[in-house]
This record gives C-alpha cells, sequence and structure tokens, in this order.
C-alpha cells in the first residue's frame, strides 16, 4: 500500500502564543516548532500498515522552509521520502488543501492520512477538502483503523460528542487522525541518523499553476479578554468549601 | 431565489441538539433574507416545533431513505445540488463532529470559504459576515471574512444564546435527486457513550481532574461532585495519557476545548495547553494544594487546599444549596 501522509508545522503547545503589534501574525522567535501532534498520529498509523502490509509512506508537507525540521524528524519515525511544498505560512486551508491536493494526485496513493486538525489555525478542513478536491470519499477524526485489502476497503470508528460511529468505505480515500487511534513512537537514534539521507523533493507553490486566492482572509488577530482578579480562599476546607459555594450560588449566581 | 441563511444540522431520533437553537437566533441577526433550516433522516419532521420556535421561515426535511445512514460525500453532493437553487449567501453548521466533516466537505465541493468554530457571527459591509474564532485553542482569537460568493461558518455551542422567536415555517420540497448507492463513505453503526455521560462541548458545568488526583480510583470525588452539579467530567493531559480515565476526558488543546459556564479545575496545574481548552469558561474555580500553581492566574475563584478534604466538603455544601432550591 503506497501511503501519503500530509503533515504541517505547529507551534508547541506549551508555547506561549504572542500576537505582532501589528494584529497580522504572531511574535516567530523563540517558538518551538513541531509536527501537528494530530499528524503524528496519522504518521504512527501509516507505518503501522505498511509494517503490517508492506508499501511505502510517503510525507507531503508545506509551508516555509523551517518545516524541513518537521519532515525529518517524520521521517526519523520511518517514513520513507517527502515531498515539500514551500509555501508562505499563512496560507489559508483552501489553498493549502488545493496545493496538497495537486501534489498528492500526482504521486499516486492508495491512501492519504492526515491529523484531524492542526492545532495552530485548528481549522479541521485540510483533510476533507483534499478528499472533495480529488473526489475521494474521506473519514474524520478516527480512532480505529482496519484496512481490507481484499475487499479494498476501510472500517473506520470515528468520535462524536458523547457517542462514536462506525463508517465503512472504499479507498483510496482520505482519513483524519484523532488522538487515541495509536501511540506514535519515538525516533531511535540509528533512525534519526537514516532519516538525513532520505530524498526530501522539493515544489514550489508557484510551479504548480493553482489559482489559489484566498477564501478565507484573517483581517487580524488579538488577544482573549483579561480574566478578572481572583478571590482566593484558603484555611480550614470546611470554611472554605461553604464560602466557595456561598460565592457561586449568591455572587457569581451559577449554582 | 432570495439570498438567506442556510442552517445545516444533524438530529438523532427527532431531537436536535442547542446548538441548532443557538445557529437560528444568530442567523436571525444576519440578514434580511430567510433562515432556511435542513436536516436529515427518518425523524428529521420531529424538529419542525423546536425549529418554528427558534424563528425557521423555512425547513426542508430530507427523510428518504438515502438520507437515512449519514454519507459525508454523499450528503455533500446533495446539498451542493440544491444551494444554487437555495442560493443561500450564507451557509451555518454547529461545529461538531459530523458538522464539521460535512462543512468541510461542502466548502471542498462549492469551493466555497470556511470559517471553522466561530464564537460570534455579524452582518457586516457588503453583505460579508465578520466572524471571530478561537485560534492556537484560544490563546488567541481571529476576526476573519469569507470572500467567497457563499460565506460558510460553523458555529461553536454553548457561547451564543437562543432566544426565541417563533415562526411558521413554509415546509420546502426542494430534494435532489440523489442515488444512494453512490455515497461511499457511509455510517453503519451508532455506539452511545455508556449511560448518562454528559459530553464535555456542550456542558454547562465541568469538573476536572489532574495530577493532584492521585490514582484513577480517586476520580469518584469527582463523580460524586459532578452529579450532585449535574455536571459533566473531564481531565488534564496527563491523566488520561496514563489511562486513569479514556481520552476523550482530555480537556486542552490537543483534546476537548470547552466553553461550560463554570470549570472546575481540580488537582490541575494548569499548563499552557490546558489553560487554552478551558479559556472559554465563565467562571473558572480552581482547587489546589499549591498557591503558585498557575491555574490560579486564570481561576475567579479558587482554594487553597487539600482537593481530598475540600472536595467532598463542598460536595456536601452543593447538596445542601440545591435542595433549598
Amino acid at each position: 500500500m503506497k501511503i501519503l501522509v500530509t503533515v504541517k508545522q505547529v507551534p508547541d503547545t506549551a508555547t506561549k502564543i504572542q500576537i505582532r503589534a501589528d494584529g497580522q501574525g504572531i511574535q516567530e522567535d523563540g517558538i518551538k516548532w513541531v509536527i501537528n501532534p494530530y499528524d503524528e498520529f496519522a504518521i504512527e498509523e501509516a507505518l503501522r500498515i505498511k509494517e503490517k502490509q508492506g508499501g511505502e509512506v510517503v510525507i507531503v508537507a508545506l509551508g516555509p522552509s523551517r518545516v524541513e525540521e518537521a519532515v525529518r524528524q517524520s521521517l526519523a519515525m520511518g517514513a520513507d521520502r517527502a515531498v515539500v511544498i514551500s509555501a508562505d505560512a499563512s496560507v489559508d486551508p483552501a489553498a493549502a488543501a488545493t496545493a496538497l491536493a495537486a501534489v498528492c494526485g500526482e504521486e499516486g496513493f492508495d491512501l492519504i492520512l492526515t491529523g484531524k486538525q492542526a492545532v495552530d489555525d485548528d481549522s479541521a478542513q485540510v483533510g476533507p477538502m483534499i478528499a472533495a478536491n480529488l473526489g475521494l470519499p474521506q473519514v474524520t477524526v478516527v480512532l480505529k483503523l482496519e484496512v481490507d485489502e481484499a475487499g479494498h476497503r476501510l472500517r473506520a470508528e470515528r468520535e462524536l460528542e458523547g457517542a462514536t460511529e462506525i463508517v465503512e468505505l472504499p479507498y483510496p480515500a482520505v482519513v483524519t487522525a484523532q488522538r487515541g487511534l495509536n501511540e506514535p513512537r519515538y525516533p531511535t537514534l540509528p533512525n534519526i541518523m537514516k532519516a538525513k539521507k532520505k530524498e526530501v523533493r522539493r515544489v514550489s507553490m508557484d510551479s504548480l499553476s493553482l489559482a489559489l486566492e484566498p477564501r478565507v482572509t484573517v483581517n487580524r488577530l488579538f488577544a482573549p479578554p483579561d480574566r478578572p482578579e481572583p478571590t482566593i480562599l484558603s484555611g480550614e476546607p470546611e470554611e472554605t468549601a461553604k464560602e466557595l459555594v456561598r460565592l457561586l450560588h449568591s455572587e457569581a449566581k451559577v449554582l | 431565489m432570495a439570498k438567506g441563511v442556510l442552517v445545516i444540522f444533524d438530529q438523532n431520533n427527532g431531537e436536535i441538539r442547542h446548538v441548532v437553537l443557538e445557529m437560528l437566533t444568530v442567523a436571525r441577526s444576519l440578514g434580511d433574507g430567510p433562515v432556511t433550516a435542513l436536516t436529515f433522516g427518518k425523524d428529521a419532521r420531529n424538529t419542525l416545533d423546536k425549529l418554528a420556535e427558534y424563528g425557521a421561515e423555512q425547513v426542508l426535511f430530507w427523510d428518504g431513505d438515502a438520507y437515512a445512514r449519514y454519507s459525508s460525500d454523499g450528503f455533500a453532493a446533495a446539498i451542493a445540488e440544491a444551494v444554487p437553487e437555495l442560493g443561500p449567501d450564507v451557509i451555518l453548521f454547529p461545529a461538531t463532529a459530523w458538522g464539521k466533516d460535512l462543512s468541510a466537505r461542502l466548502a471542498g465541493v462549492l469551493k466555497a470559504g470556511l470559517a471553522t468554530d466561530c464564537l460570534h457571527l455579524e452582518a457586516g459591509e457588503g453583505g460579508r459576515v465578520k466572524a471571530v474564532r478561537p485560534v492556537y485553542a484560544g490563546k488567541a482569537l481571529a476576526e476573519v471574512t469569507v470572500n467567497t460568493p457563499v460565506q460558510m461558518f460553523s458555529l461553536r455551542p454553548n457561547v451564543n444564546a437562543a432566544v426565541p422567536a417563533p415562526a411558521t415555517p413554509e415546509i420546502l420540497s426542494i430534494s435532489p435527486a440523489v442515488d444512494s448507492a453512490a455515497f461511499q463513505a457511509v455510517v453503519v453503526e451508532r455506539n452511545e457513550a455508556q449511560g448518562g455521560v454528559l459530553e464535555l462541548t456542550e456542558a454547562d458545568i465541568i469538573v476536572s481532574g489532574g495530577r493532584g488526583i492521585k490514582a484513577p480510583e480517586n476520580f469518584k470525588l469527582l463523580d460524586d461532585m459532578a452529579q450532585a452539579l449535574g455536571a459533566a467530567v473531564g481531565s488534564s493531559r496527563p491523566v488520561a495519557d496514563e489511562g486513569w480515565v479514556p481520552h476523550s476526558y482530555h480537556i486542552g488543546q490537543t483534546g476537548k476545548v470547552v466553553s461550560p459556564t463554570v470549570y472546575f479545575a481540580v488537582g490541575i496545574s494548569g499548563a499552557i495547553q490546558h489553560l487554552a481548552g478551558i479559556s472559554g469558561s465563565k467562571y473558572i474555580v480552581a482547587i489546589n494544594s499549591d498557591p503558585e500553581a498557575p491555574i490560579f492566574k486564570v481561576a475567579n475563584y479558587g482554594i487553597v487546599g487539600d482537593l481530598f478534604q475540600v472536595v467532598p466538603r463542598l460536595t456536601e455544601e452543593i447538596k445542601t444549596v440545591k435542595a433549598q432550591q
């Protein structure tokens, strides 16, 4: 099976986000960049399928030159090679999906895996949009994936609010990963060394000759409202518990 | 046909989520065209009274056999076929697993712009809706506009008020010719979570536990408190990673992002990624033995103390107050 995994590089979730003074982006100095955590589940799942059934795992990434690091890490986890589309970090989800779909289509594949969303813009659009672009079925927020190679079908469990559902579909298809799908492996030292020699093909966004006008424009970023000064209680548990319930009941009026 | 707002959502045995009422309320505030509600499946018509109460002026019930089982590709193709006739300039979805799956697919098919998980929508200049949505799980907010003729948005549950405005909806009969045999990804089974588990993203009150809980069996303390409050139970990431609770409990940047009225953080120190996931809470209440814990910086109320002493007493106090109501 040939599996493509689309990967985004995002700020580590432990990062404090500072908005630039012009509101047009975040301050990037000092940020630790990592593979989008949900994409790690996608990479791991691809590797497990390959280990069981054979085939190839190819990383397809999009972004500025810094994504190289995330790509090498993906290769160190065990992916075979990578394609990187050089692009401005701020392309909108539709443009990213259009470019990724074009490259995926050119590569050829049995399956595309990616994270259920990237933890920077939290759009959760790129996976389904790649599927729509390529006319393929999709299943998103997947907790469990079974591949039936003989029948050329997938059976996926996906997470809903307070429920799960089972979706069956033929492949080629696009599958997006949720936490719980698997436990991503850490790259071993020999694999990190090997990853340095693996093939990374670079493609410029312009060379794809796509119409990529942004469909969504971010006018400005701003900080969430400050939280009010806290009322902190300490002392005897009996007293503090009583006082807290009184405050929630009489002051905040939420009980 | 007139422009307007098309509100698309799922229903389950004729029941709709509260976010649908929130969407209808927001839809009414957006424009001059009609508010049209579209839902699917066998019991779709049973939602009519609720939709009327919250101001739907037109309704579409696609309740034929083709729509008995959800299919992202099938439903998106059907909606895309009906959109030219309905001619909405705005389409709203709930920002739920169902809504995010279908809205992104439909946006791809229609080549329309979509803003996911919006907190607020308001009519802006030139018919463009101004949307505010969280990015970095709420560490920052973004004001966005959609540039395509059809503007698509998904709305985060539990943020906007639901205000009734009774209307007498016209039941439209637009129904695209679809062949469900051509649907590719199809739901074959649905499994509800076991008895009475409240969904975190829709909960009004959440009681959440962190490492300070010390052992999985101690979650019983939080279950008891949650039961007294009618609250949902959540957790921090380390606790879910340890397997003390299922992954579905995990609240934070890589887990659930919640917006309850009251969030009780019990034995949670307040890592940045956790704080991001709870920043939409109206009131945050922290209970922690460490007065320096970062959670106190975002809390409205806090108790510095031993949770094993404090929580049982809180539960008793809550029961007392509830009994008086």
